[in-house]
């Protein structure tokens, strides 16, 4: 008896009769949703499992322990492109920052013509890595773009060779990936200071802040958590960085621009080293996962903060 | 030398016109407060007076001298705000100190200052929290004391208690009447809430559509309202305001409500000859309508005891409010808590005929000698 009150809704209609009638809902939002849910945590698994194997053109069963690793490790493509994570990585998401800041910070000013501009800043987003690496391999190349350009116009001494310079070629990657999404972070600052309450600015005009001091003190303070979630966004993004770098320099010039990526792309599809490659793809995990469980162990204190407040 | 006078005061956004010639005068030391429905100005016109917006025409003048073209730090006046708007990141202090920090007052002098303003409010216990940690109450007494630490010529509140529950409105509201008592502070203080107004006020400017309706002492603008708009906006319950005609008798006129049989005639305290024979609204507050053995004062002479039924009662606890008829019209009286008239049944009524205000039923306008 219990049992069919309990499968009946509160219209008294049976359960079942509901989820029928909702079916297509339920089969657009469940199917796609386990599929690649599927996907990700069993390829997941599987590249974890590959890692130690023996594998090499092929996967084959076996243990190896951490032997791949340790190998990978030991590599020195490996620690030039773990270097030159942490400098891209540092680099870009300081930059973007700063750039998607200042911009959101001008675009506030109540200018004219602000939807255009932020549209403008916006756009980069919208185009895929692979073409933004391969512009600015243009832009960059002293033969075809920027110096060239300054070259005709007459400064014949002016040098930009950044791209084919084996100690700056990074800073060209952090060039290209700021361009491209600092109009995110300008969006996201941007709703930002349009959420500050109108009063806080109203109080600080009173006490007399200036301009400087209104962002410096009042306004920016209030955007922090902002910051850590874009700062998060840009890293995840750093960490798993391979179009772009594939397109602007494809790693070189020599091992100057190599990132994890790409050396996990090397180990698996060129050099046959489908275990090496599967170690150092978990290897990047490793790195967003240290990323990415501290934010989401912020996330949580500051909803059980907000709930307690 | 007033303290605050703002002459034809007019705001525009587009084509609609939020302030329509706004003129009030305050001397020092009074308790202003502007009140009136939600999009009536007047915190359109605190903003103006702070220099937070700017009028369309008119001007603005504040201890005598004009701040038409003054930025807000340099007016020499403190708001606080419905928000509090506490600096979120700043400590208690910090939030105190950030004016004097912006005007460059040497450390001792502000450390000085602060420690006065926490003694006058009780905070000082708070100092080191962020906003975040203390609560509604708390937080308002914070955004006083960055206001009371300039020590200004002028103070601002922008709904200051809408935020808080009721108990706590109350007692801020008492605290803040208290430290007016006591600073001997001049105050323009913004609210919707009619008792504010009426508990805190020296004088009233009660407010609609951009326009001041009235601006006087609490009890004139409470007994002798200037309009139907303001005599139905105080108090509460609303003042009744029944139609009535005026007639001539030998003691003077009577306004009669209703026709025949059930009609109720009340003396009219005012020499109202022009309107004799004329239809009128007559306005009535619920507590002049009692039962009979209260007394008004001392003026007995004034008491008029009438027959009306009584269509329902709603007993508040401290006191009921009886919906009854006068003439053939409804109306609020109210009565003391442990009487319950009984419903549909004639009960008797003193009714306070000084108090009895006549307006003219065209324009609402109050009918004058």
């Amino acid at each position: 008896m219990t049992h069919t009150v309990a499968a009946e809704t509160r219209t008294g209609r049976p359960v079942t009769f509901g989820i029928l009638r909702r079916l297509p809902e339920h089969l657009a939002i469940w199917v796609p949703l386990l599929l690649s849910a599927g996907h990700l945590v069993s390829f997941a698994l599987w590249t974890v499992w590959i890692s130690f194997t023996p594998s090499t053109l092929v996967p084959v069963s076996g243990w190896v322990g951490l032997r791949n690793y340790t190998a990978v490790m030991a590599t020195r493509n490996w620690q030039i492109a773990f270097d030159n994570l942490l400098l891209f990585g540092c680099g870009f998401v300081l930059l973007s920052l700063l750039t998607g800041l200042l911009l959101a910070v001008l675009l506030d000013q109540r200018i004219r013509g602000e939807n255009v501009l932020r549209s403008i800043f916006l756009y980069p987003i919208a185009l895929s890595f692979v073409v933004t690496g391969t512009v600015w391999s243009w832009l960059l190349n002293p033969g075809l773009g920027i110096q060239k350009l300054v070259n005709d116009i007459g400064w014949t001494s002016f040098r930009f060779d950044w791209l084919i310079d084996r100690d700056m070629a990074i800073w060209t990657i952090v060039i290209a990936a700021v361009w491209q999404s600092s109009g995110f972070a300008m969006a996201l600052f941007l709703a930002g200071l349009r959420s500050v309450d109108a009063d806080l600015i109203k109080a600080a005009q009173i006490d007399g802040a200036g301009p400087i001091r209104m962002y410096r003190r009042v306004i920016l303070p209030t955007l922090w958590p902002i910051t850590v979630t874009v700062v998060v966004i840009q890293l995840q993004f750093a960490i798993t960085t391979f179009d772009l770098v594939r397109a602007l320099t494809g790693g070189g010039p020599g091992l100057a621009t190599q990132l994890p990526a790409l050396v996990v792309y090397d180990l698996m599809f060129q050099r046959g080293l489908l275990a090496r490659g599967a170690a150092a793809a978990v290897l990047m995990l490793l790195i967003l996962l240290a990323v990415l469980l501290p934010y989401a162990g912020w996330r949580y204190l500051q909803r059980r903060q907000a709930a307690h407040a | 030398m007033s303290a605050l006078s703002i002459r034809d005061v007019h705001k525009r956004f587009g084509p609609s016109e939020v302030l329509k010639g706004v003129s009030l005068e305050m001397g020092s030391g009074d308790f202003t407060v502007l009140v009136g429905p939600s999009g009536c100005g007047k915190s359109t016109l605190l903003n103006i007076i702070a220099g937070l917006e700017r009028q369309s025409s008119g001007s603005v003048e504040i201890g005598g001298r004009t701040v038409d073209d003054i930025a807000p730090k340099d007016r020499d006046i403190a708001m606080v705000f419905q928000s509090y708007a506490l600096y979120p990141s700043m400590t208690v202090r910090q939030n105190i100190t950030f004016g004097m920090e912006c005007r460059n007052v040497p450390r001792a002098q502000r450390e000085a200052a602060v420690s006065e303003v926490v003694r006058l409010l009780q905070i000082e216990a708070l100092l080191d929290r962020k906003p975040a940690q203390l609560s509604g109450g708390q937080r308002q007494r914070v955004a006083m004391g960055r206001a009371l630490v300039r020590n200004p010529l002028l103070f601002l509140f922008d709904e200051p208690l809408s935020n808080l529950d009721a108990q706590l409105r109350a007692e801020m509201r008492m605290e803040i009447k208290q430290l007016h008592q006591r600073l001997g502070s001049t105050i323009v203080y913004v609210t919707h809430d009619q008792i504010e107004a009426m508990t805190l006020a020296t004088r009233i400017a009660v407010m609609r559509e951009g326009v001041v309706q009235q601006f006087a002492d609490p009890e004139t603008v409470y007994n002798r309202p200037a309009n139907l708009f303001v005599a139905r906006f105080m108090g509460a319950p609303p003042m009744n305001t029944l139609p009535a005609r005026l007639e001539a008798s030998p003691s003077g006129s009577v306004a009669v409500i209703g026709h025949g049989e059930g009609e109720i005639r009340l003396p009219v305290p005012v020499e109202v000859k022009g309107w004799i024979g004329r239809e009128v609204v007559l306005g009535i507050r619920p507590e002049c309508i009692t039962e009979p053995t209260r007394h008004f004062g001392h003026a007995p002479d004034a008491v008029l005891t009438i027959a009306a039924s009584v269509e329902m009662t709603e007993p508040t606890g401290a006191e009921t409010i009886v919906v009854l008829r006068l003439g053939s019209e409804r109306a609020l009286g109210r009565v003391s808590a442990d009487l319950r008239p009984r419903v549909n049944e004639m009960a008797r009524f003193a009714i306070d005929t000084r108090k009895i205000n006549l307006f003219d039923p065209a324009t609402g306008d109050r009918i004058v000698s």
